[in-house]
């Protein structure tokens, strides 16, 4: 390997975790690791990224305070023309969504996202990702080097610290056809699902919005706090302050109870570190099974009334 | 206002898998097929940005075989105008996004629409890049993950909200015509009637052929199902003998 290129993420000034995960997927496939930082100040940056096993530390520093597609793409574009990297790494996130594919397009690379793991074969990477709502995986090929975002907490954060060289690189200058007006911040809730100790979280399998009621009571009676996955908050069932998963609230319970839920990679990655998670689901090939400690195929009408019924008190 | 939407033909997995003779893919009768949830976001979303911008046409474009019309016709019914379809031909199997990405390029150029949207990502490949790619190759500016559009066409601008991690909201101005991918919870897609359903069959899907001419970005080299590793204890199958153990879990975790 000649090299791999990590591009970070960061959001309001600080640097996000998932981007520590990218440098460890990019130590696993060996060679040299740089890590591109394009930021108004990327500087501020560098001792961020400075974690053990990064050779190099690039910065790219553009007009823009945040993320805007067309400068991070040019900036991105201008260090990988100028270097062959066997690789270009980074979180599959919303803002790697916005502008990396379009890197893959732009210069003929492979690409992949969702990337759980990683082999190099000789030059050759092979990655693994998921298809058929995480039923089958697949190892997929390139015909060139590959552009690859990785999934949220597959790999562990690199950490330690170390003092790579810094290398200031050029952004050209794009007139970005996008322009920032506005962070807002989700409207917060009447509960904290975070601060939970048992969760009693409910999804599509519930069917309609009238069968809430049903799990709302059960919870009362568990004295758990009901959550739910993304559906029912798209359905505009549920507010957004009760969603768990990437877009909702990562949450770490006692215990999960999980009923009706699939289990979609981005309600896997807000939940999957939970204490104890327990599935009810009637499709036996759910991805949940995988995550979750003690599961059930049944009906989950059925067990809600047996666990309505058997609860103590 | 002209809106093309991109649309797939998904395919989903039931309980049973079997793989084809070289594991690339699922073996065909073990697929169903329908239209990509984001999609239909995608769709009602262009159908309520026509109307507030008070006319003009909103065109289905997506890559896939004969089976794809039956999802076109589901848009068309929702009350799109027509579709393209280009036809990659019988068991193509899995299309990496790059290759779908410029046959859709291609046909919505010819559109010359105000605006292109996209669901964020299918279903069944969970890519998220092919609107993307649709964006840069069309040299049009891009947003991705939007759950909120206001077009304002007369000044060539839309404001749009992102939506990121943690559900923190972006807000940004981008001009248009513009690739913006849809996410799910945007509208809420509506339902076709009979009437429309039966009016969507006389609708145009123009079909052509893919021009299976670039490399693409990534292939299937062997697809498997996953290693059971840690699994599941398993409650049993009896809904009280569930309950029962659950309370007993539950109970055990907590105390």
């Amino acid at each position: 390997m000649s090299g791999i290129l990590v591009v970070a993420e960061h959001l309001q000034g600080r640097l996000r975790d998932p981007s520590l995960e990218a440098v460890s997927a990019a130590r696993q496939l060996g060679g040299p690791v740089s890590v591109l930082v394009i930021a108004h100040d990327p500087r501020a940056l560098v001792p961020a990224v400075s974690v053990e096993g990064v050779d190099e530390v690039l910065c790219a520093q553009v007009p823009a305070e945040n993320f805007e597609p067309d400068t991070y793409l040019a900036a991105a574009d201008s260090v990988v023309a100028s270097r062959d990297f066997d690789a270009v790494l980074a979180a599959f996130t919303v803002n790697a969504m916005g502008f990396l594919p379009a890197l893959a397009a732009k210069r003929g690379l492979g690409f992949s996202s969702d990337v759980f793991s990683l082999r190099a074969d000789g030059d050759r990477i092979v990655a693994t990702r998921a298809y058929y709502g995480s039923k089958v995986h697949a190892e997929v090929g390139f015909p060139a080097p590959p552009v690859l975002l990785v999934r949220p907490t597959a790999w562990p954060p690199a950490g330690g610290s170390s003092d790579p060289p810094v290398l200031d690189v050029e952004a050209p200058a794009v007139g970005a056809r996008t322009t920032h007006v506005a962070f807002e911040e989700a409207p917060s809730g009447d509960v904290d699902i975070t601060s939970a100790e048992l969760l009693l979280s409910i999804g599509r399998g519930i069917g309609e919005k009238d069968n809430i009621e049903i799990f709302r009571e059960l919870a009362e009676k568990m004295g758990a706090t009901l959550s739910v996955s993304r559906p029912l908050v798209d359905a505009g069932w549920m507010p957004s302050s009760r969603q768990v998963g990437q877009s909702g609230k990562t949450v770490k319970p006692k215990v999960y109870l999980a009923l009706g839920i699939s289990g979609a990679v981005q309600h896997l990655a807000g939940m999957k570190t939970a204490g104890t998670i327990i599935a009810v689901n009637n499709d036996p090939e759910s991805a949940i099974f995988r995550v979750a400690h003690y599961g059930a195929v049944a009906d989950l009408f059925a067990v809600a009334e047996e666990l309505g019924r058997q609860w103590p008190g | 206002m002209d809106i093309a939407v991109c649309v797939k033909h998904v395919a989903t997995l039931g309980d049973e898998v079997e793989l084809n003779d070289d594991a690339t893919d699922v073996d065909p009768d073990y697929l169903e097929w329908t239209i990509n949830e984001w999609d239909t976001y995608a769709v009602e979303e262009a159908l309520r940005l026509r109307e507030v911008a008070g006319g003009g046409e909103v065109v289905l474009v997506t890559v896939g075989d004969g089976g794809a019309d039956e999802s076109l016709r589901r848009g068309l019914a929702m009350g799109a105008d027509r579709a393209v379809r280009i036809d990659p031909g019988e068991g193509a199997g899995i299309l990496d996004p790059l290759t779908v990405a410029q046959a859709l390029a291609l046909a919505i150029d010819d559109v010359h629409p105000d605006l292109v949207l996209a669901g964020v990502q299918s279903s069944d490949a969970v890519q998220a890049a092919t609107g993307t790619m649709v964006g840069q190759l069309l040299g049009l500016p891009t947003v991705a993950v939007v759950k909120r559009i206001e077009l304002d066409p007369g000044a060539g601008r839309a404001r749009v909200h992102r939506e990121l991690e943690g559900g923190l909201v972006h807000v940004m101005e981008v001009a248009t015509p513009a690739v913006l991918t849809v996410q799910t919870g945007i509208n809420e897609p509506r339902y076709a009637n009979l009437r429309a359903i039966k009016q969507a069959r006389e609708k145009e899907i123009a079909v052509r052929d893919l021009d299976a001419g670039t490399r693409g970005c990534c292939r299937v080299e062997r697809m498997f199902t996953p290693p059971a590793g840690e699994t599941a204890e398993a409650l049993g199958d009896d809904p009280a003998e569930i309950a029962r153990r659950i309370v007993e879990i539950v109970t055990a975790r907590l105390s």
